[in-house]
């Protein structure tokens, strides 16, 4: 089919304290750098937004985030979306202040629903981005989980998507636990049974090894953008290269100026 | 230094924008009161969210004569967004409600076909083309901006002016052709967020900064 719009590209910045960490299955983290030095480079590579994920502020409390976001809003101008322990009003206004465009929030959701419609009122539903941690638990069968991939909810991820969208998020980043770090590919069956299903934008995450598994997870997976961190990180791709593949199998994708 | 007001209606994150505005050359001054805007050599008219809710918030604050004046005096307006929906006469967002009637034209709900990616609301960066029969984009605002290039739109609803010559740029998205960039007289309008739009966003900035 004609794909009738641009595919967004989204390096993930997974923070912890100063730096930028990378893991498997969201565990076993190793430091990959500078997260500002990462972000401006792919700002001109061409990425057309940037997620950065607070990875254990869920657990231990907040860190410094919002100083590392402050510093690339001076000069990257794409919209930049922050996640990990977002509790309150607050933090949201927090984070926006710090120059941030959209939060993303997971494991708050969960705990307590109507949060969501409050944050989505307040802030814009444009602003909330419902973020989930999906692990395989049967054939076509998802868990949601929490705490990038440490304690299962009992919701149904698929479910939960839908769920999210009725309570008034304005996109869904979708990210699989298994193949998270992997570079084995997206699950595409997973995005599949969520993207075209829903109004608001999906986000594929986890697993991307190169464009090929973007190809897929657009293709067969109808994902509206994808976002990928190892390939970004380590090299194997600039973001440039990927959106050349893109192109060429008829995925219109932005090209920066 | 070129002194850029934005308006404060509490409808908005405006700290990007205001970074932006800084980095594209511009002493950038916010507020929640209009007597503040006086001294600007520029407004800006940001924001987000529903229509009615924001317009209503705009006008309780007091900012509808102001910039009324101010944009019959002949001084530069830049709207974003939700901004750029109130230059026009009317929205039918949830409801009926009145606009600045700047532009005249209407602000309404655009259609996309029911199939896989056309989603509402509208997220993601469109390509800006020149109205049909144009080669280039026609006025200042635009100045050296190539067709063809893309910005960043976060949207569901779109202002759609009455005279075609208000246009100075279309995007498409899901087949539907919006327009992106509106102008009449020192009144501007882009749907589109110039301040997350890249290097593009950046040059449209600039150029509104030089009109005045």
């Amino acid at each position: 089919m004609e794909i009738p719009k641009t595919i967004r590209i989204i390096p993930r910045l997974d923070v912890k304290g100063p730096n930028v960490i990378k893991g498997v299955h969201l565990e076993c983290l190793r430091v990959v750098g500078d997260p500002q030095d990462l972000a401006t480079r792919y700002y001109r590579e061409g990425a057309d937004e940037l997620i950065y994920m607070d990875i254990v502020a869920s657990l231990y409390g907040r860190n410094n985030l919002l100083d590392i976001v402050e510093k690339a809003s001076d000069n990257i101008f794409i919209p930049l979306t922050v996640g990990g322990g977002i509790r309150s009003l607050e933090d949201i206004k927090k984070i926006l202040r710090s120059g941030a465009d959209k939060v993303a929030i997971n494991t708050y959701a969960v705990k307590n629903s109507d949060f969501i419609t409050q944050a989505a009122k307040a802030f814009g539903a444009q602003c909330i981005v419902g973020s989930i941690e999906a692990k395989r638990v049967g054939n076509d069968k998802w868990e949601a989980y929490t705490d990038n991939g440490r304690v299962e909810t009992g919701l149904d991820a698929v479910a939960w998507a839908k769920k999210l969208e009725e309570l008034g998020v304005g996109e869904l980043l979708i990210t699989s636990i298994d193949q998270e770090g992997t570079t084995r590919g997206y699950d595409v069956d997973l995005i599949k049974k969520i993207a075209p299903h829903v109004s608001v934008p999906v986000i594929a995450c986890g697993g991307a090894g190169g464009p090929e598994d973007m190809v897929e997870v657009i293709k067969n997976g109808y994902a509206d953008a994808v976002s990928a961190a190892h390939i970004f990180h380590y090299n194997k791709y600039s973001i440039q290269s990927v959106k050349e593949v893109l192109r060429e199998n008829s995925i219109p994708v932005r090209i920066a100026d | 230094m070129k002194k850029i007001h934005i308006i404060d209606y509490g409808y908005g994150n405006l700290f990007g924008l205001k970074k932006a505005l800084a980095y594209a050359g511009a002493d950038v001054s916010v507020s929640e009161h209009p007597e503040d805007m006086s001294g600007a050599d520029a407004l800006i008219l940001p924001g987000v969210g529903a229509f009615g809710d924001g317009m209503a918030e705009f006008k309780k604050r007091g900012f509808e004569d102001a910039v009324l004046d101010a944009a019959k005096a002949g001084k530069p307006l830049l709207g974003i967004c939700l901004g750029m929906q109130f230059l026009f006469e009317k929205s039918y967002e949830f409801g009926e409600h009145a606009g600045l009637g700047i532009i005249p034209g209407e602000v309404k709900k655009f259609s996309v076909p029911q199939e896989p990616f056309c989603k509402i609301p509208h997220i993601g960066w469109s390509a800006l083309v020149p109205p049909e029969g144009d080669d280039n984009f026609k006025g200042p605002l635009l100045s050296e901006i190539k067709p063809k290039s893309q910005a960043y739109f976060v949207h569901s609803y779109a202002g759609y002016p009455e005279n075609s010559v208000d246009v100075i740029a279309n995007t498409w998205y899901c087949k539907s052709s919006i327009p992106a960039v509106v102008a009449k007289g020192s009144a501007y309008g882009v749907q589109f967020h110039p301040e997350k739009s890249g290097k593009t966003g950046i040059t449209i900035l600039k150029n509104f900064i030089s009109l005045t």
